[in-house]
């Protein structure tokens, strides 16, 4: 009986450094209406109760990726996350498993950037091409190849979601590694030997222990654990091929 | 004060700073790049345009075509060297940023392929399915990476420039993180900090386009130009305002009324075919297809539903394979957000506002009235969007004027001397010490929810589709009454670090300021133009008194100065802005003109 819902009880998790030596739950009465999604009840929160909560958002539209969190414990973009279907409540609202919290339900996404910079994401053209010649031609096909993987919206879901990166925040990850593999996918693209580094070490994809959350959580179906997967048959033929040439798979 | 003295600093890194940023690295390796965002560069708002960017492509298409659509478009209050210059260096940014890895979708043999927008004859819009600002933002920050002299400073919110001895000289930023100030030197400094849609009610924006990079040029001096046009843009989410593509009736959407009649047929734009055709019907232009909605509400034929009047727009007939490869983000907010599927039930929509076609007045080397100082995206106006923007030309803009903005900066700062260090910290501290107190901890104001409620309410009252003298001044008073409130508002937040609540509170400064240029500007336009129209007795356009841009000057606490500047006409003198079959009769005119005159 959703209309009869008049308000729904938030428990967040606050941290304040400044303040607190230690995160603990504020509870919030939000007023219930039926297409109301998490982000706007701490908007309301915000808004109306308690100007000192922090969180991050923007786009409203799950596209900007700015606004993931721990909803009732499972990672969840909030802009998408509808109250109606979390009723009665209490709805428990934390920041991001995994990472370190910086204020409130705002964590450290440094880490996170840092990785993403340092697999060379961008395009290293197989064949240079000026731009006088045009477009790079590729297929429908060959853009399906990458489509889904170039889908990734950074909002870090799958690292909230991975065991392993829960035990290990040197793994790099599911996110960056289908970010990885997008670009060694496409057709375009030359670079796969140079990446090979990030992929082979320990904190590559041999890290994953396939669990899946990852593609579970993921809000743009990127499956991330699919590219690793991928990317784990990658990485054994380049480990087999340097025994057979003294440069390895680097050609 | 921590200081970082750059070379170029960019303030804004959505996808005009991010290509103006690696335009300096490209071109200039030696200079250094600071580049400012309030958020980490992907979560800027350009990752939220859907429907593509414009650029002749096809054999059959022209640089005057896309020149005719985009001056008459914008109803001609655009710069017509600077939309020249703009299509003919639109293709090649196209398929830089493909070369870069944009993933634009493509036809059958591998090339980029191009579809159908509002007011645009031929087909040339380039897209990566629904998400091409998504791709290109993506592909642009990845890229930036590549360039060690852009120094990044990510979730750094800018309060102020600094201005010394007549010249842009840096910015005074907070590190959001720590709530400290940072002073970032520079001899050249590029705004590119998007538009101010959420000064209105029901806009399709994201939470962080708030007009900072307009407010902080307007309070040094620098006019804004053109401000009072406001586009609606016609398929909008009731209630959240987000964004149905337009590209939803380039793929062959129709617009219906409650009888389920396509009543753009009404307003000029018909023949009703059952494909439209380009520059007809659904393919319109954006305010014209606004204001039929408006005339529908009017006439009651529009649907009433929990977040006001609604039209539909259907996409039925496409079917769900096709609307699953071109528009699978709108097939998934149709679904997630409205619980309708989209191939299955109209989805209701109305207008919402979504781009600020004025802005930051500048050149046609993006360069503003104050030296050093730089524009671009959509807190610029360069000139090309006149008084209604075509869907699919910005972001093209953001490529094309990126560039070029990128160019003009770094020779500027090859050429210029850093400023007089002492001095500009002194102009820093006392920024800092300016800001600290204007939104100092206070718990007996008003909280500023309240006073944006009231600020957005009034715009949209007194500023929307249709306009009256009336309306406008009762807005411009409330604006007035806020800005007096604005200096009393409660902040609860006591802590430095992601002190949010503060950042709130400084924007709501600069987006009351820019909703006065807004309104004043349109107050004093007394004609109609564009998605400028009026109903107090300007229900025409006015070439003789104001074929003219309005430049909005800051005045303080004071109501803003409202002086005018000439339009740059080169070849195309205004003539009748037509759609629908009487639109392709005068082109056909305009053609044959054009063919006796060369």
């Amino acid at each position: 009986m959703p209309d009869a819902v008049k308000s729904v009880e938030f428990d967040v998790l606050r941290y304040r450094p400044e303040q607190e030596d230690v995160p603990a739950w504020q509870r919030y009465a939000v007023p219930y209406s039926h297409d109301m999604s998490v982000l706007q009840a701490l908007q309301h929160i915000k808004d109306e109760l308690d100007g000192s909560l922090s969180f991050r958002w923007s786009c409203r539209m799950a596209i900007c990726g700015s606004c993931g969190m721990m909803v009732n414990g499972k990672p969840a973009l909030s802009c998408q996350t509808f109250v109606r279907d979390l009723l009665p409540g209490p709805i428990r609202i934390e920041a991001l498993a995994h990472f370190p919290i910086e204020r409130d339900l705002v964590v450290g996404v440094d880490g996170f950037v840092k990785k993403l910079e340092g697999i060379k994401p961008y395009l290293i053209p197989k064949e240079p091409r000026t731009l006088a010649q045009g477009e790079y031609l590729q297929t429908p096909e060959e853009l399906e190849q990458i489509e889904q993987f170039s889908s990734c919206i950074n909002c870090m879901l799958c690292y909230a979601a991975c065991p392993q990166f829960g035990l290990n925040a040197e793994f790099t990850g599911p996110g960056v590694l289908a970010l990885l593999h997008r670009y060694n996918a496409d057709s375009r693209d030359g670079g796969r030997a140079q990446r090979m580094d990030v992929l082979n070490a320990e904190e590559g994809v041999w890290s994953c222990t396939a669990v899946g959350y990852c593609s579970e959580v993921c809000p743009k179906q990127v499956d991330p654990a699919n590219a690793v997967n991928q990317n784990k048959v990658n990485s054994a033929k380049d480990y087999f091929l340097r025994f057979l040439s003294p440069k390895g798979a680097r050609r | 004060m921590d200081v970082f003295k750059a070379d170029v600093a960019i303030v804004g890194a959505g996808g005009a700073g991010l290509r103006a940023a690696i335009e300096v690295a490209e071109s200039h390796p030696g200079l250094s790049v600071a580049l400012i965002s309030k958020v980490y560069p992907m979560r800027s708002h350009t990752v939220a345009a859907e429907g593509g960017a414009a650029a002749v492509t096809q054999a059959h298409d022209s640089l005057e075509e896309h020149f005719h659509d985009t001056v008459a478009g914008g109803d001609w209050l655009c710069e017509q060297d600077v939309v020249d210059y703009f299509v003919a260096h639109a293709h090649e940014e196209m398929v830089q940023i493909e070369h870069w890895g944009c993933p634009w979708s493509r036809t059958a043999d591998g090339h980029a392929n191009v579809r159908a927008f509002g007011g645009m004859k031929i087909e040339r819009t380039w897209f990566a399915a629904d998400k091409s600002g998504f791709h290109m933002l993506h592909t642009l920050f990845q890229t930036s990476i590549k360039y060690p002299s852009i120094r990044r400073f990510d979730e750094h919110f800018c309060v102020d420039l600094v201005v010394d001895d007549g010249r842009v000289r840096g910015v005074v930023a907070i590190d959001i993180a720590s709530g400290e100030f940072r002073l970032i030197e520079a001899k050249a400094v590029i705004i590119a900090t998007g538009g101010a849609g959420r000064v209105f009610r029901e806009n399709t924006n994201g939470g962080i386009v708030t007009g900072d990079g307009m407010a902080l040029a307007y309070r040094h001096g620098v006019p804004l130009r053109d401000m009072e046009f406001m586009q609606y843009h016609p398929t909008c989410m009731p209630g959240t305002g987000l964004l149905f593509t337009e590209a939803c009736r380039g793929e062959g959407g129709f617009l219906l009324n409650k009888d389920g009649y396509r009543y753009l047929r009404d307003y000029g734009l018909g023949p009703a075919t059952p494909t439209p055709r380009n520059k007809a019907m659904e393919l319109g232009p954006r305010d014209r297809l606004s204001q039929a909605y408006w005339h529908e509400k009017q006439k009651g034929r529009t649907i009433d539903g929990p977040h006001g009047a609604v039209v539909h727009l259907d996409l039925r007939h496409l079917g769900e394979k096709k609307l699953r490869e071109r528009l699978p983000q709108i097939y998934e907010l149709a679904v997630q957000y409205l619980g309708v599927d989209p191939a299955r039930a109209p989805i209701p929509v109305l207008p919402a506002v979504h781009y600020t076609m004025g802005g930051i007045t500048a050149d046609i080397r993006t360069a503003a009235p104050l030296p050093g100082l730089y524009s671009v995206g959509e807190c610029s106006s360069v000139g090309i969007h006149g008084a209604n923007r075509l869907g699919s030309n910005s972001l093209t803009e953001l490529l094309v004027f990126g560039k070029v903005a990128g160019i003009e900066a770094a020779r500027d700062a090859v050429s210029t001397p850093h400023g007089n260090p002492s001095a500009l910290a002194a102009l820093a501290d006392a920024a800092r010490a300016r800001v600290l107190a204007a939104v100092a901890p206070r718990v007996d104001g008003e909280r500023i929810a309240t006073l944006r409620r009231e600020m957005a309410q009034s715009m949209e009252d007194g500023c929307g589709i249709y306009r009256s003298a009336a309306t406008m001044q009762a807005t411009c008073d409330k604006l007035a009454e806020l800005k007096q409130r604005h200096r009393r508002v409660r902040v609860d937040d006591t802590s430095n670090g992601w002190n949010t609540e503060r950042l709130l509170a400084i924007e709501l400064g600069y987006q009351l300021d820019v909703a006065q240029a807004i309104v004043h500007s349109a107050l004093q336009r007394k004609e109609s133009r564009g998605s400028h129209q009026r109903l107090d007795g300007y229900e025409q356009r006015d070439d003789v008194n104001y074929l003219q841009h309005s430049l909005a000057y800051y005045q303080g606490a004071d109501a803003p100065r409202i002086d005018y500047g000439p339009v740059k006409i080169t070849r195309s003198p205004p003539g009748i802005r037509a759609y629908g079959e009487a639109g392709e009769h005068y082109d056909a005119v305009a053609h044959a003109e054009e063919a006796a005159r060369a």
